[in-house]
């Protein structure tokens, strides 16, 4: 990250006619591609724009408050609270549980295991960043949904004064929003594990010699030094975990059994997510349900956006003292 | 670090005279398999329905044992170290179940249904509540709308790479940067609603393989930036300005010294980003349409694609015929994805950049 970035690189040769041009035509080729990405960028926010607009100027309802998803109705009227509430609840347990975890495994695979196992047991998280969402989504249904049957009604049982674990009825399938927070924390898992890692190995040794050679123990070492060293890395990447769990579609749609029900019992099926919504009422939407799907499809670009620039802007700033321990 | 512990763990007589008291070396071991015995124990005599139960009762004795344990003998320094390390531990563990069941139980589904019949078949006159029928024409949906992807989304993420790292200084080039780390977490359902917004309902083309293409392509291209960047930062700077004092205009510089080094890595990130995108169901979900004859034409009439097979099967079927199909596609699917992964690891290591000298 020092002067070595190849732009610097001297340029100013003697060329020929024929090389100029074909260092113009191959510059403005490259600087062409990036410009459609850019464009690619504006496009997609300018025409999902667009497309809400039309939704929203007929819709007699409150967007932003209303539980109804109903754009073919006669008179229509949508709103995203369920929606919102939904990706939102889903997305903060899938980052209570996994982030704890994500960093346990980083810190197991950089610090504590035997290396024979931590070189094998990394790639294997790396893997599985790769399985398909849908995969994910199917396995959800057909085997976790059954396998935590004991736990939720468990929970209901002893921890149903929370009124948050409360079933309001007993004894059924849990295709809740607190299930899909689960599968979502075991999706993003590889990859907030994966970044995390990635910052714990650029801790500077000499910091955690230091820290042992004062009589630290191991413990003392990583709050003294490894964590404090890897805080920006770990905000960033739950960050970019969590713009995956909002953005989530289709293991969503497969578990959650959803309906227009804004409910804190978190045990109890209902609810929905914007993606799983945009997924599941596709087919059956007309063209204003399109168009009204399409302002969701907005809300869930603009959040997701805010999200990643966040956490990249703090990976960037974090950029600049990195290049300390090299 | 290692270097410190070794040390220390090489001089036991040393070490047994600094401290105290040590718990012996086993008792980790002991306690791990004492607390699984006994949270089994507690589990089966009270009943507890859940495995995941049993599970979480083993891991807690464990973490409180230890740490009990180990404040007794050793003090509270080494009790809280070693409190840190189980849960580490359990960490690990808690992570590694979830995902080895995902894995064994796909297999362990999927490998009934896959044969040779499986794989040949579409779903043509195949009714939904019998057994039957296969992924054929899904796998072809699925590599034809994936090699228009690569396609598309391969050059031009080269090319905005090649300007980022060889040209790109100043504003555009730092905004270019930035949109194209925000792109990657763009969600693949916008990206799908983006191409119907433009393709279908914009410009009036109908359903088709292509346009499940044109998303997918949305998707890949920010991959294939970042990865192929990072390549060609590893290029060293000698080799460019040993071909500039040759006289070789840049243009050439770059087609023939530059990507021809980096070109191991640069497959290696295309082949991931192509086994990211081949898993998306989503945009595929609503721009292909889904078909259950074979379509061998990307551009004309809806296709299938394996995603959206599983999808179908688990949705719209959703019986055991249906369940037992969507776990082959999803075998196959995940066979495909993983495939692609090691050999793109392969290639990375076998022909790695030479960095400096």
């Amino acid at each position: 990250m020092t002067s070595s970035h190849p732009a610097d690189a001297p340029g100013r040769v003697r060329r020929r006619k024929t090389s100029q041009l074909g260092d113009k035509i191959f510059f403005n080729a490259a600087r062409g591609a990036g410009i459609l990405l850019l464009v690619i960028m504006a496009a997609i926010a300018g025409f999902l724009a667009y497309r809400s607009a039309l939704a929203l100027s007929k819709n007699q309802g409150n967007f932003l408050t209303t539980f109804e998803w109903a754009p073919d109705a006669p008179k229509p009227v949508f709103g995203i609270a369920v929606l919102a509430f939904g990706t939102i609840v889903s997305a903060v347990i899938a980052m209570v549980i996994a982030v704890p975890v994500a960093i346990g495994i980083a810190l197991f695979i950089s610090h504590y295991a035997p290396r024979k196992i931590a070189q094998p047991f990394a790639y294997l998280v790396d893997l599985l960043a790769a399985v398909p969402s849908i995969v994910y989504g199917l396995w959800g249904a057909l085997f976790l949904v059954p396998h935590l049957d004991g736990l939720t009604s468990w929970m209901d049982q002893y921890l149903g004064w929370t009124y948050v674990f409360d079933q309001t009825r007993a004894g059924t399938t849990p295709r809740t929003l607190f299930t899909v927070g689960i599968l979502l924390a075991i999706m993003v898992l590889p990859i907030i594990t994966a970044v995390t890692r990635e910052v714990f190995r650029q801790v500077p040794r000499m910091h955690e010699e230091a820290a042992l050679a004062l009589g630290a123990t191991r413990w003392e070492m990583i709050r003294t030094s490894v964590l404090p060293f890897g805080r920006p890395g770990i905000i960033s990447a739950s960050m970019l975990g969590l713009g995956r769990a909002l953005g989530e579609t289709i293991a969503v749609a497969v578990v959650l059994s959803s309906n227009s029900v804004l409910s804190l019992h978190l045990l109890d099926p209902g609810g929905g997510t914007f993606a799983q919504n945009i997924a599941l009422k596709f087919n059956e939407a007309g063209s204003f349900g399109r168009d009204a799907l399409m302002a969701s499809g907005l809300v869930l670009f603009v959040i997701t956006l805010l999200v990643n620039g966040a956490a990249r802007m703090i990976v960037a700033r974090r950029k600049e003292y990195s290049g300390a321990n090299a | 670090m290692s270097a410190v512990t070794t040390t220390a763990a090489s001089l036991p007589q040393l070490r047994r005279n600094l401290t105290t008291a040590r718990l012996p070396k086993w008792s980790q071991a002991a306690v791990a398999a004492g607390s699984v015995a006994l949270g089994c124990g507690i589990g089966a005599g009270f009943g507890l329905a859940s495995h995941l139960q049993w599970g979480l009762i083993a891991a807690a004795l464990f973490v409180i044992v230890s740490y009990a344990l180990s404040a007794r003998v050793e003090g509270r320094r080494q009790a809280k170290d070693r409190l840190a390390t189980s849960v580490v531990w359990v960490a690990f563990v808690a992570a590694v179940v979830p995902l080895a069941a995902l894995t064994f139980y796909t297999v362990q589904q999927g490998i009934a249904v896959v044969d040779a019949n499986f794989l040949t078949h579409s779903m043509k006159g195949v009714l939904s509540a019998g057994p039957g029928g296969g992924i054929y024409h899904a796998l072809i949906g699925t590599l034809q709308q994936v090699a228009l992807a690569t396609l598309i989304a391969a050059p031009l993420g080269l090319l905005t790479a090649v300007y980022l790292v060889e040209y790109g200084r100043g504003r555009l080039a730092r905004t270019v940067t930035f949109f194209v780390d925000v792109m990657t977490g763009i969600p693949s359902i916008v990206a799908g609603l983006f191409v119907l917004s433009v393709w279908i309902l914009g410009l009036g083309f109908s359903y088709s393989g292509f346009a499940g293409s044109l998303a997918l392509a949305i998707l890949m291209m920010p991959v294939v930036v970042r990865s192929t960047e990072e390549m060609l930062k590893l290029v060293p700077n000698e080799l460019r300005e040993a071909s500039y004092a040759l006289g070789v205009p840049r243009w050439k510089t770059i087609l023939r010294i530059v990507i021809p080094t980096a070109i191991g890595g640069i497959t290696t990130g295309v082949m991931l980003a192509v086994a990211r995108i081949t898993g998306e169901t989503a945009p595929v979900l609503m721009l292909v349409f889904g078909a259950d004859i074979i379509n061998n034409n990307p551009f004309q009439d809806p296709q299938q694609s394996l995603p959206m097979y599983i999808w179908q099967q688990y949705a719209q079927v959703n019986n055991d015929f249906g369940y037992a199909r969507a776990w082959g596609a999803a075998l196959v699917l995940i066979a495909f994805v993983m495939g692609l992964n090691l050999i793109a690891r392969g290639i990375a290591r076998w022909r790695s950049p030479k960095t400096g000298h």
